[in-house]
């Protein structure tokens, strides 16, 4: 415990000191708390419950398109916003701003979380690959009807406010990394609560068999569709950031990206290891870095590089990172090894 | 919104034949389909790009100027010949495994093949133009490419040829088999290897042919492959594996009700609408199996 405590400051020390080291990666430092999140809440479904979904973008998306319309939408016409050519007129005032971004913040948490709900009623019952294509179908569906929805930018693409003239150049960057680190933490600690509760222990037995589960008695259902609220709740804050972050949002390349961004928090939490509290954070760590090489390196072939690198994953490494250093120092996670089963393996070798 | 379709019945004979020639097509790529997942137990989330990168080599017939429709006969046995790569390559190693595996695998092959085939073809939605002429039926108030009559008449004839070869010839009867019981084909002596090679071959000729067909009467373009995929997943969960009547049949319903919904809710919204009906699907039968206390299998 005690050692854990001291890693837990180093993290949150270097996560606060961060954009003061390296100044210049203020954005991606940005985005990598917010893939982080994405993948811990992919995590809560992907890796404990068993219900391998596509769908998390969905709310990542939606969180996205709320939180910039409700920053628009509280002073002035959402319509003429969004229309498309001509100079934009309306500029936020600081104030109105920061004021926008945390009632969008909060209203990009809060439907998504009940659009899961409601969802969730409705697919949760569905199993295995019904699930996973549903929730594919789902992402890809909503794209594609924002993408024809006039008032939210349609085709075009809806512009978030630029961020206010204050504090000089650096603040937009602190402002937007301060926010992600934020939310990072804060699903951290909510998941990790989450991990040392019976909720957990539950979420597991519907992974492990979801008909035993219901006959020992389990509302299986009502668990499922928790779980699945919490991930909307976190993903939907990390979407309403990401827009601000970006500056510019599209149905089909940055919202409801299911190619990219819904592809990448199943991989990376395939990488890191799922089932685990920090294989997602280390996959995801470790994908941005990767990606952010290739992204620059190959540029043109990323996608290329991608698909390699799912099939890859994949199939070579299913167990992840996590999985590997389990496999290789079962003493760390806290399996004991009995003496002759050691002598036995050692012969073995 | 749009009415229109129900004030004129004439559009809604048009949205009715187009959408049955159109379903032919979606049942010859959805058979391919039930055909892997029914023997190697894998769902392919490649198949819509599959039947594009078909539909490019009859583009290609048709830029050095042979007429594409040969490409019906050249597209599915260069198709075989990557099917068969494929599954030496990464199918092989999913088969047993998790259906999840194979569809998170598929989903990468699917985006490598899609930028792959924007970096070879470029970005352009293209088609390949056969000059057959239109017929005009009921007045010219009907218009039908003659090229839409002509895929889905070859579609049927490949269909036909391909149970008469399923039924009667060995390999057909070895995969056959092999979709009843792997284990046993393999004791009485099938190769089960083979067997699987040649069944995602011969399901990446399917979607070679249809891909042909497709860049002849439709367009196509790298990123259109997806669609395809849900198209054939949801007319194989709707008439189950190994119902080809049923295949058939709901393939013809899916192209009906998607030229509807192009007519009454806009082409934007087309692929939108494909995607929204598999989720009802799936929570329709989700309800109506959860009253007796099952699930989808």
């Amino acid at each position: 415990m005690n050692k854990n405590l001291i890693l837990y400051v180093a993290i949150l020390f270097f996560g606060i000191t961060a954009p003061f080291i390296f100044p210049a990666f203020k954005v991606q430092l940005s985005i990598l708390c917010i893939l982080i999140v994405l993948a811990l809440t992919w995590n809560i479904q992907g890796g404990e419950m068993g219900y391998n979904t596509f769908g998390n973008i969905l709310f990542y998306g939606l969180g996205m398109y709320l939180c910039a319309s409700v920053q628009v939408g509280m002073f002035f016409p959402l319509a003429e916003w969004t229309e498309s050519g001509g100079e934009k007129t309306f500029v936020h005032t600081p104030a109105q701003f920061f004021q926008g971004m945390a009632v969008g913040l909060v209203v990009a948490a809060v439907i998504p979380t009940i659009v899961a709900g409601l969802i969730g009623y409705a697919i949760l019952g569905l199993r295995g690959h019904y699930f996973a294509i549903c929730t594919l179908g789902l992402g890809v569906a909503a794209g594609e009807i924002s993408g024809g929805i006039e008032i939210i930018g349609a085709g075009q693409g809806f512009t978030t406010p630029p961020f206010p003239d204050v504090g000089g150049l650096e603040s937009r960057g602190e402002f937007f990394y301060f926010l992600s680190f934020g939310v990072l933490v804060l699903t951290f600690i909510a998941v990790r609560a989450i991990y040392s509760t019976r909720f957990k222990l539950i979420l597991n037995a519907i992974r492990d068999n979801e008909d035993k589960a219901e006959a020992m008695g389990i509302q299986t259902m009502k668990y499922k569709i928790i779980g699945w609220m919490i991930s909307a709740f976190f993903c939907g804050l990390a979407g309403g950031i990401m827009g601000g972050l970006v500056g510019y949002i599209d149905s089909t390349d940055v919202a409801f990206d299911g190619r990219e961004m819904g592809v990448f928090m199943v991989l990376m939490a395939i990488l890191g290891g799922k089932g685990t509290l920090w294989g997602p954070v280390i996959g995801a760590t470790v994908f941005h870095i990767f990606k952010e090489g290739f992204w620059t390196f190959f540029l043109g072939w990323q996608y290329v590089a991608l698909g390699v690198l799912i099939v890859v994953i994949v199939i070579y490494f299913p167990e992840g990172i996590m999985g590997w250093l389990r496999e290789k120092f079962p003493e760390r996670f806290g399996e004991t090894i009995d003496e002759k089963d050691r002598k036995a393996q050692v012969e073995l070798k | 919104m749009d009415f229109m379709v129900f004030q004129y019945p004439m559009i809604s004979v048009q949205a009715c034949l187009d959408g049955i020639l159109l379903g032919i097509l979606f049942a010859l790529i959805a058979y391919g389909m039930a055909l892997q997942w029914g023997v190697m137990n894998i769902i392919n989330i490649a198949q819509g790009d599959l039947v594009i990168l078909g539909g490019y080599i009859a583009y290609f017939m048709y830029l050095y100027g042979i007429h594409p429709a040969w490409g019906v006969i050249v597209a599915p046995i260069i198709m075989y010949f990557v099917g068969v790569g494929l599954y030496k390559l990464v199918i092989n190693k999913v088969v047993d495994r998790d259906l999840f595996i194979s569809i998170l695998a598929t989903f990468g092959i699917s985006i490598l093949f899609m930028q792959l085939m924007n970096f070879a073809f470029g970005a352009d939605v293209v088609l390949a133009n056969s000059g057959y002429g239109t017929t005009f039926l009921f007045d010219s108030a009907v218009v039908l490419p003659n090229s839409k009559i002509f895929s889905a008449f070859i579609s049927i004839l490949f269909a036909i040829c391909l149970v008469i070869y399923m039924k009667k010839s060995k390999l057909g009867r070895a995969i056959r088999a092999t979709a009843q019981n792997a284990r046993a084909a393999k004791i009485l002596g099938v190769d089960t290897e083979k067997v699987y090679a040649a069944t995602f071959g011969i399901n990446a000729a399917l979607c070679g042919v249809a891909g042909a067909l497709i860049s002849i009467t439709f367009t196509i373009h790298p990123y259109m492959g997806l669609p395809y995929t849900i198209r054939s997943f949801m007319i194989v969960i709707v008439a189950g594996l190994g119902n080809l009547p049923g295949v058939a049949l709901s393939g013809m319903g899916l192209g009906v009700f998607e030229e509807f919904a192009d007519y009454i809710l806009g082409t934007e919204f087309r692929i939108g609408a494909v995607f929204l009906l598999l989720v009802l699907i799936l929570v329709y039968r989700r309800f109506k199996l959860s009253r007796k206390r099952e699930y989808l299998k």
